[in-house]
């Protein structure tokens, strides 16, 4: 049985999470640990594989899944030049490089905006939610 | 200072480069040796994006680097000379350039390559390649990072460090 919390919670992919090594395994992890909503995002692993693989394993990822958002880890990283590539042409799709878990909490409670709006409006409070304390701080 | 490394790795411009190497020898500007990037500005403006702003980054043929690398070695910065490919790279030590050392950093799995270790994926005719570059003196190893250790050709064509 479930109930009104549980059905207004979205568990349908809304973007897709990629980077290096274990990052997008780990973030989205930590996402469903945090919020029970990690099933919004879609890690995705490129390790081993070529510039034109990993393009070729986003894009099919975003179509399968009807997704217009990748969060990537490195804005020099293969995954967000890969993502940049897939981005020509499709004005409707958002890509956010340098990615942390602050942006991708707030993303996943951002459902009553559409996918790129909540992205973009996450990226922000990721943006402002490194902090620094301790020694000259 | 001097072009620090003569790298090949097909995904040219990515994080282990920018600062798996960029940041520990304090290298300054980056040369990308690649005939298709030098001729498109859009491909040109996307690996610049993903060099942080107080790194340069020059784009040249193959033909062209081998009459500009002389300046680049004469540049008071470190540099880091990169191609995406071992043929590229072949082309510039045939150009006579002095390339003592040859960094593999990446060739990943495609359809006809062999996997050599966990980063290196090579052709039979790459692997001619490779030997080549070694036999003239462009001694050849294998590292994705600094802090990993140094793989020569004997042992990268041996497949030993999969196992």
């Amino acid at each position: 049985m479930s109930s009104d919390a549980d059905s207004a919670t979205p568990t349908a992919p809304r973007a897709i999470v990629a980077g290096h090594g274990d990052f997008a395994a780990g973030l989205v992890s930590a996402v469903e640990q945090i919020t029970g909503r990690g099933s919004q995002l879609i890690p995705v692993s490129v390790a081993k594989l070529s510039v034109e693989d990993i393009e070729a394993l986003l894009r099919s990822r975003m179509h399968q899944a009807n997704v217009r958002v990748i969060f990537t880890d490195l804005q020099a990283g293969s995954c967000t030049m890969a993502s940049r590539r897939i981005l020509r042409g499709m004005d409707d799709a958002v890509l956010i490089a340098g990615t942390n878990l602050p942006t991708l909490l707030d993303f996943v409670f951002a459902d009553a905006r559409t996918p790129p709006e909540a992205a973009r409006h996450a990226a922000e409070r990721g943006r402002s939610a490194i902090t620094v304390h301790g020694a000259g701080a | 200072m001097t072009l620090e490394l003569y790298r090949i790795d097909d995904r040219l411009i990515h994080g282990q480069v920018v600062v798996g190497w960029g940041q520990p020898l304090d290298i300054a500007f980056i040369v990308l040796v690649d005939d298709i990037v030098a001729t498109s500005d859009w491909e040109q403006e996307l690996y610049r994006m993903g060099v942080p702003p107080e790194m340069d980054l020059y784009f040249h043929t193959a033909t062209d680097a081998i009459t500009q690398i002389p300046r680049y070695r004469a540049d008071p910065r470190r540099g880091l000379l990169l191609t995406g490919d071992i043929d590229t790279m072949r082309k510039l030590v045939d150009g006579g350039v002095g390339i003592t050392a040859v960094n593999v950093g990446g060739i990943h799995f495609r359809a006809g390559r062999t996997q050599r270790l966990r980063y290196v994926f090579l052709t039979p005719d790459e692997e001619i390649a490779l030997r080549e570059l070694d036999a003239r003196g462009a001694g050849v190893t294998a590292q994705d990072v600094p802090g990993a250790r140094p793989i020569a050709l004997a042992d990268i064509l041996a497949g030993d460090e999969l196992s």
